[in-house]
């Protein structure tokens, strides 16, 4: 553990560990060990439950929790209305699940539990649970697409009013960017998500550190990075929710193309 | 890095119940859920702009009505006025018939009694005229001894009242 080293190993938060007596479950020969990432996903989704059935009160005048339920399935609804237009409906459940499941397991990760002995885990700082979401997004996007245009979907490579001798160009170039999208779907949210928390650890190391080589160090070195661990909270705060409204976004945006094809 | 370190042992646990707990999400909260709040809100929407539309409607109709209240007023004000006005051209005539009634028959009898006071007047000259000649008589008899007539009388008397 990181308390019997000298130092504070800001990587070690993201390890996963099996919990008790699951190490070696097995399915088809694959691990499906029930893990400390895997218990997070399922406390996210109890917390997530619990809130949305909170507002499920369907009363005609809404109370306040009502309203903080409504306001954000709201949210999502005018983003799929703006990016996609009126078709932008069906695909409220996917993205309502997507971007409250995000929004709520950063916010979870980013909880003081710690402080009572609890080790919050942020499972969305792992390129495995980023990249699934992003295949899923990208392949609601194929089969949306594929399924609605069929070959003409290929048509989105090429962007109206090409010339003539600039299209097997222009479509290679938008093939690679439409290629990268998963990547960088998957990829933005466990970079800023895994940065955040690194930055945190590495900061109250300095903490931990500053206050072991004495008091004077202690209250210079350690209470500047203390005041400055608080503002970053917030800012971690703020990625938490900007980055599950990227990915939602994103995943709008990516939608309508497959949707409405330009 | 443990997402790389741990990548082989872990990705298919990931995966699983990534899959497993997203998919009940999507389930039981997107598919279950999402739809009936989204429901609420358009019923409620729906409540909102019916009640505006009604609300609307209803200040149309009163304010038809008002209108229509106003024009009906303006009528029996203007149906009033020209009752009262022609009770005042009647009851006008009808005094003015009774005064000029009432004016003849006063000048009646104030020309009666005119002429009964005239005539009561001569009457009564006539008797002084005739006690005036007796007393005459009466007199010239004590003073005189003398027997006048009575005609005689009668003018010296008319005579001496006239120039009285």
């Amino acid at each position: 553990m990181a308390a019997q080293q000298a130092s504070v190993d800001p990587m070690h938060q993201f390890t996963i560990e099996p919990l008790a007596g699951a190490s070696n479950w097995e399915l088809a020969g694959y691990n499906i060990a029930f893990t400390n990432s895997a218990l997070w996903m399922a406390i996210t989704a109890i917390v997530l439950t619990v809130f949305v059935l909170g507002g499920l009160r369907r009363e005609l005048v809404p109370g306040r929790w009502q309203m903080a339920v409504e306001s954000f399935t709201g949210f999502v609804d005018d983003m799929l209305e703006a990016n996609i237009g009126k078709a932008g409906r069906k695909y409220l459940p996917y993205v309502f699940s997507l971007f409250m499941f995000i929004l709520f397991a950063n916010i979870l990760g980013l909880l003081p539990l710690g402080v009572i002995g609890l080790h919050p885990f942020t499972f969305t700082s792992h390129f495995t649970v980023t990249g699934i979401f992003a295949i899923i997004s990208f392949s609601i996007v194929l089969i949306v697409g594929f399924a609605k245009h069929g070959f003409h979907f290929f048509s989105l490579f090429v962007p109206a009013g090409t010339p003539l001798p600039m299209i097997p160009l222009i479509f290679i170039i938008e093939l690679v960017s439409f290629m990268v999208r998963p990547f960088s779907l998957g990829l933005r949210l466990f970079v800023a998500m895994m940065a955040g928390h690194v930055l945190l650890e590495v900061l109250s190391s300095f903490v931990i550190s500053g206050a072991n080589a004495g008091i004077g160090t202690g209250i210079f070195v350690g209470g500047a990075t203390f005041i400055l661990m608080i503002g970053i909270c917030a800012l971690e705060l703020l990625v938490a929710g900007v980055q599950a409204y990227v990915f939602a976004l994103l995943t709008a945006l990516y939608i309508n193309d497959a949707e409405n094809l330009h | 890095m443990p997402q790389i370190a741990q990548l082989a042992e872990t990705y298919s646990s990931q995966i699983f119940w990534l899959l497993v707990i997203f998919g009940l999400v999507f389930f039981v909260i997107g598919r279950g859920m999402v739809p009936k709040v989204v429901e609420t809100v358009g019923q409620r929407d729906a409540q909102i702009t019916s009640d505006l539309a009604a609300a609307q409607s209803a200040r149309d109709r009163a304010d038809e009505e008002e209108a229509a209240w106003r024009m009906r007023e303006n009528e029996n004000r203007a149906a009033a006025q020209a009752i009262i006005a022609d009770a005042k051209a009647d009851g006008a005539s009808r005094n003015e018939a009774r005064l000029a009634e009432a004016q003849a028959r006063i000048d009646r009898e104030t020309d009666e009694a005119e002429q009964r006071i005239a005539h009561s007047r001569r009457s009564a000259l006539e008797e002084i005229e005739a006690v005036a000649a007796d007393a005459t008589q009466d007199i010239v008899r004590r003073l005189a001894g003398l027997d006048i007539d009575d005609v005689a009388a009668r003018s010296a008397v008319k005579g001496a009242m006239n120039h009285g």
